[in-house]
């Protein structure tokens, strides 16, 4: 057999660019793709979506339904041994160490009395007894019925992958004042527990891993 | 303490503020011998990064003589230090992994808020460079503070100029990491698209780092003339079609690997450079990556792309099909200052690295606002500026 060689090739060429396809052929073409396109998308309607079960926190959810509580809750993994960071957390004097909105802290036995400051200067007053304590493990409370604020939460400690120390986990529930446009409002305030656990639990970290918390101040007295 | 502060586009001041304090146990406070004009500070100076507030002390590259400890800090007061722009905490997943620059810990928790839903992650702390990366206080000042000062500063030998060792800080790392990231080896050709220091550093860590040939790009003559001094030969894009020319000179492959050290703000009168600039001016898109897209371009199949230009939001335009296409790989980011000083200090002292050449004029600190005005608008002739707190103005 004989190899087809560039100048062969030059003929077809030359054929080619002497007829440009037209501007109908490019229409059906056009045409059949878009019947391809609805015709996989009715198959695919009829395949009913059978979803298994999602891995991720219900608190991720699209659709967030939880009755009248505001769920929220935040992750933070701390280069720190998991028992050091359940002791310093266990200790609820040290919260207001780097929770910003506590303003102070009384334990007595198995309830807390905290005094939170809320949107415009408001202090709250909410009551906590803890419902499980398991050393190393995991705190949570409830609120009692002196609590001005109805709410409950946890965290969990667990050991991260590798060399990445701990994952401490929080899951707040609250029943907010006023419904969800209290929650609204405190979110505007940057009040709203989501948005102060995101910034709490940051300066948790740089405490436990560095020894302080950072500012960008440059006196003490500004 | 007198300092250089923000007022706005185009308006940089002298201003009397509060002198720094001891704050954080890790602290140290430094007394300002020599601080340096970075190319970024342009970008701060052109109003092209958000987050910057009237008042703010600006500059990132520093050095100076310890004054003040705090209890965790491990410097000693008279010691001479040169610190990196970036701050870092040295005990994060991120530091220990000696990705200094990705630090989870320096910037204060408020300040992430700004930086987490723009990238997805936070930025970590630097000095004096705009409120996305923690408001600090910079080093155009007599004296700063800084934070985690036992992990950032390289304590300096005495009997070394300041002039030798100041680029420690940034410029130097930035132009060796870059010159990494490329990942150089035998025979390999390396094009380098902007001559301002960090690019020129590039040029001379690539040489040393044993590129066949490195290939500058530039306008400015005198730039070029300092790249060709390094070892580099060079092109000037307004005279010759810069992706021919690199083809021709790689004979017909392409650049191995190619340093984008330009940046968010490209020159070029290119009709992607020209929207994009107007787009900046009027606020519509941040990045204008022209010299980017050129390198992409340019480069090889197969080939590495190494991106030390600052850039700060989204890109137009931007070649993804020949990313991907011609199989490229991408590497970049904020300097990891840390994980270089120790090794760049001992080739300085060795003599195999000089950063000296690169000083174009020395001011008192006084007339940084005329430094500030030169180094943009006359690139050519100022090539760095090194600014002296203490000394009189002239």
């Amino acid at each position: 057999m004989t190899y087809r060689t560039f100048e062969d090739d030059r003929r077809a060429r030359r054929a080619r660019h002497a007829a440009q396809p037209g501007g109908a052929a490019l229409a059906v073409g056009l045409g059949l793709l878009l019947l391809g396109g609805l015709a996989a998308r009715q198959y695919a309607g009829q395949q009913a979506p059978r979803r298994p079960a999602d891995s991720a926190p219900g608190r991720t959810a699209r659709q967030r339904r939880f009755g009248d509580y505001a769920v929220t809750g935040r992750s933070v993994t701390i280069n720190r041994p998991r028992q050091e960071i359940y002791d310093f957390w266990r200790d609820f004097s040290n919260l207001s160490k780097f929770m910003e909105n506590i303003e102070s802290v009384h334990a007595s036995g198995e309830v807390t009395r905290w005094t939170i400051s809320g949107p415009m200067g408001r202090a709250v007053e909410v009551v906590t007894r803890i419902v499980s304590d398991r050393p190393g493990q995991e705190i949570a409370w409830r609120s009692t019925e002196d609590s001005e604020i109805d709410t409950e939460g946890k965290v969990m400690f667990r050991d991260a992958p590798g060399m990445r120390g701990t994952i401490v986990e929080t899951v707040i529930a609250y029943r907010p004042p006023m419904g969800e446009l209290g929650r609204i409002v405190a979110k505007l305030f940057q009040d709203e527990p989501g948005v102060q656990a995101r910034r709490d639990l940051k300066r948790l970290k740089m405490l436990l891993e560095t020894g302080e918390i950072a500012t960008n101040r440059n006196r003490n007295d500004g | 303490m007198r300092a250089l502060t923000y007022h706005g586009s185009h308006d940089v001041r002298v201003d009397t503020v509060p002198d720094p304090q001891i704050v954080n146990p890790r602290d140290a406070i430094i007394e300002v011998t020599s601080t340096a004009i970075c190319g970024s500070d342009l970008h701060l100076y052109d109003g092209v990064i958000p987050g910057v507030m009237s008042g703010d002390i600006l500059g990132h590259e520093f050095m100076g003589r310890v004054v003040e400890t705090g209890p965790g800090s491990t410097l000693k007061k008279g010691q001479r230090v040169v610190v990196p722009f970036t701050i870092s905490c040295g005990q994060c997943f991120h530091c220990k992994m000696q990705q200094f620059s990705a630090c989870d810990n320096s910037n204060p928790a408020e300040k992430q808020d700004l930086t987490e839903p723009l990238y997805g992650h936070p930025l970590s702390g630097l000095f004096g460079y705009s409120h996305l990366t923690g408001g600090y206080p910079g080093g155009q000042a007599e004296y700063v503070r800084v934070p985690f000062s036992d992990v950032g500063p390289i304590v300096i030998p005495e009997g070394m100029d300041d002039d030798e060792v100041l680029f420690l800080s940034d410029i130097l790392p930035t132009g060796w990491m870059a010159a990494e990231n490329a990942d150089i080896t035998d025979g390999d050709t390396v094009a380098v698209w902007g001559c301002g220091p960090v690019g020129l550093f590039a040029v001379q860590s690539a040489r040393i780092m044993g590129a066949h040939q490195v290939i500058a790009i530039d306008h400015h003559p005198h730039r070029l003339e300092l790249a060709r001094q390094m070892g580099a030969k060079v092109i000037d894009y307004t005279q010759t079609h810069v992706l021919e020319a690199l083809m021709e000179m790689t004979g017909g492959i392409g650049p191995d690997a190619v340093i984008d050290a330009v940046g968010m703000e490209s020159h070029g009168f290119a009709p992607d450079n020209v929207f994009d600039t107007i787009k900046q001016k009027v606020g519509m898109g941040a990045d204008a990556p022209h010299a980017l897209r050129m390198a992409i371009m340019a480069v090889r199949k197969g080939g590495r792309i190494s991106m030390p230009g600052v850039y700060g939001g989204f890109a137009d335009k931007f070649p993804l099909g020949a990313l991907m296409e011609k199989g490229l790989q991408l590497r970049t980011g904020q300097t990891h200052v840390q994980r270089y000083t120790k090794d760049l200090l001992r080739r300085i002292q060795e003599g195999e690295i000089d950063t000296t050449f690169l000083i174009s004029h020395r001011l008192p600190l006084e007339e940084a606002p005329r430094g500030y005005a030169n180094f943009k608008e006359n690139q050519n002739e100022w090539t760095k500026v090194v600014l002296k707190p203490g000394t009189a103005a002239v």
